[in-house]
């Protein structure tokens, strides 16, 4: 159990990693046959989610996810996994079409945010992220994401209502950046690590906040992160979650659904 | 998500503060765009507006209700609600504490029933003036309940926006309240209600991106500024200048997501009008 020893900002540096699994690594290693499908049909095919149709076994999959890429060619084709107003367009989407054959989602977070850029804004990003929260609540079939490296603010969330929240023990999901919070927060962009500490985004932090359903565990061999077992387990869980919930009445599914995110939060009665 | 131009604006006052001009303090007021020395009192008389150059100034919740609502109609929902500090910040509960007695709000949105001419609406106001107008859960939650209220009673439902955001202090539980308040508006839709959303000077981040964008018919006051990024960061990210009138509600009207821009006198009755055309859609 070497995580017990890492500190809050030494996970947010396991979940940027470079060299981390991104959603394709895991999108290829779980399910089978995956076919990745384009464009949001309004602007263009925005590279920062990717989407497409994938099975294990014979149950069918619509697969929505944030994809980082891993050399600089493949960041700047995917806008360093910062989703434009497209990407977002092309998720509702998919959304809609996983809804109308019947097809579970699962969706994989991996952003620093939404991209904040004049196009950006000029094409609506806040009217996209609003929207595909609002598209995904409504869904009638089972939703499962999984934030399997940087969840971060909106742009993370807009993919992010699902029946279960499943988080990678190294993954971090926060309101935005350790170094934008401590900037806004305490004005000093430098106190970034005490920013990671106080923010409580880990996946333990999460967890007791009931923010996320599961921490899915990050085996280690030889000092690297098991990828095959990780992934296996990861597999696991989707099918143990479809199962559970596949079989619901579709206004019970979307209703699971609504009563975790009513309930997001505590506070006190006066 | 707290908006950068909000700093700026700050920034502003400090500069203003060294000018020479000593403003006894009360009865006079400088205005954030022309600069102009003002009496108070003019600015309150002509809806919070700079008589001289016709600036907005941001509005206290009780002064937009009175432009809003019917006089003696508003009845506040009996929803008194605090944070649970899920952060645990030690300076958190004191800066609410003081941003009360300041402020004499109990939070950054009043929520409850009254009347715009005569119709009933559920009507939500939120207050630049408390921490910015972030949303953290109590807000979350005092917006879902309203939007409740909405569905229970067959009202329409109308939100004034001003926000940085989500509201730092609360993290990850801040955020969660986008898809909290966004998740209940799916029910109003359904229900076949009228959400009118009407955004001002500032709506930014969070609430940009959950419910303020998500309105049947979405308002908004002349040159408010709105966006999903903060323009400093905007500026940091491309490293260049923004164009002139970039994120202004002009902008917004140009690209398509807002329905209408109308004068603060004329809201009142705009809204009236609205709920006029969408009587009968109530299932
Ligand atoms: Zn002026």
């Amino acid at each position: 159990m070497p995580n017990l020893k890492l500190s809050a900002w030494e996970i947010v540096e396991i979940a940027r990693n470079p060299k981390r699994k991104t959603a394709l690594d895991y999108i290829n290693r779980i399910f089978d046959d995956f076919i990745e499908l384009h464009g949001d049909r309004k602007f263009k095919d925005d590279k920062a989610i990717v989407c497409g149709l994938a099975r294990i076994e014979k149950q069918n999959f619509t697969i929505i996810a944030e994809q980082k890429g891993r050399t600089t060619k493949e960041n700047i084709e995917r806008n360093f996994g910062m989703p434009n107003p497209e990407s977002y367009r092309k998720a509702i989407r998919f959304m809609k079409q996983a809804e109308k054959f019947k097809r579970p989602v699962v969706t994989f977070i991996d952003t620093k945010g939404a991209y904040p850029g004049i196009g950006a804004e000029e094409r609506g990003q806040g009217e996209a992220i609003a929207k595909s929260m609002f598209e995904m609540a409504k869904l009638e079939v089972p939703v499962i994401s999984i934030v399997i490296g940087e969840g971060s603010s909106g742009g993370a969330l807009a993919i992010g209502v699902a029946n279960k929240v499943f988080m990678l023990e190294n993954a971090i999901y926060s309101i935005l950046s350790p170094e934008g919070y401590s900037s806004i927060l305490w004005k000093d962009s430098s106190k970034y690590k005490e920013a990671a500490e106080k923010m409580k985004l880990t996946a333990k932090d999460l967890y007791d906040l009931k923010v996320i359903d599961k921490i899915i565990k990050e085996p280690q061999k030889d000092g690297e992160v098991d990828f095959e077992k990780l992934a296996n387990n990861l597999k696991k869980e989707i099918v143990n979650a479809i199962n559970e919930l596949k079989n619901l009445e579709p206004k019970k599914i979307v209703q699971n659904r609504y009563e975790k995110f009513r309930n997001m939060g505590e506070y006190i009665k006066l | 998500m707290i908006v950068d131009k909000i700093k700026k604006r700050e920034v502003q006052t400090v500069k203003n503060k060294k000018s020479k001009v000593d403003i006894p303090i009360g009865k006079w007021l400088k205005c954030e765009k022309c600069g102009e020395i003002l009496y108070k009192e003019a600015v309150t008389n002509n809806l919070n507006i700079c008589p001289n150059c016709g600036y907005y100034f941001r509005m206290h919740i009780d002064k937009r209700l009175d432009l809003i609502i019917d006089q003696g109609t508003y009845e506040r929902f009996n929803l008194d609600i605090e944070t649970t500090n899920p952060l645990n910040l030690e300076d958190y509960p004191k800066k609410l504490k003081t941003l009360r007695e300041k402020t004499g709000l109990k939070e950054a949105v009043a929520c409850g029933t009254g009347n715009i001419n005569g119709e009933k609406v559920v009507i939500c106001i939120m207050d630049s003036g408390f921490l910015m107008g972030s949303m953290g859960v109590v807000v979350g939650e005092k917006i879902t309940y309203s939007i409740e209220q909405a569905i229970k009673q067959k009202l329409p439902l109308v939100i004034f926006s001003v926000s940085g955001g989500a509201r730092m202090q609360e993290g990850i539980i801040s955020l969660m309240q986008m898809a909290k308040t966004t998740s209940a508006l799916t029910k109003l839709d359904k229900a076949g209600l009228l959400y009118i959303s009407v955004l001002t000077d500032p709506t930014y981040g969070g609430v940009t991106a959950s419910f303020a964008s998500l309105g049947d018919i979405i308002l908004a006051e002349p040159k408010a500024m709105i966006g999903f990024a903060g323009q400093r960061v905007i500026e940091q990210t491309i490293g260049e200048a923004l164009p002139q009138g970039f994120q202004t509600a002009e902008f917004l009207l140009e690209h398509g997501f807002i329905d209408k821009i109308v004068e603060r006198k004329d809201l009142k009755d705009t809204i009236y009008k609205l709920i006029q055309f969408h009587k009968g859609g109530e299932k």
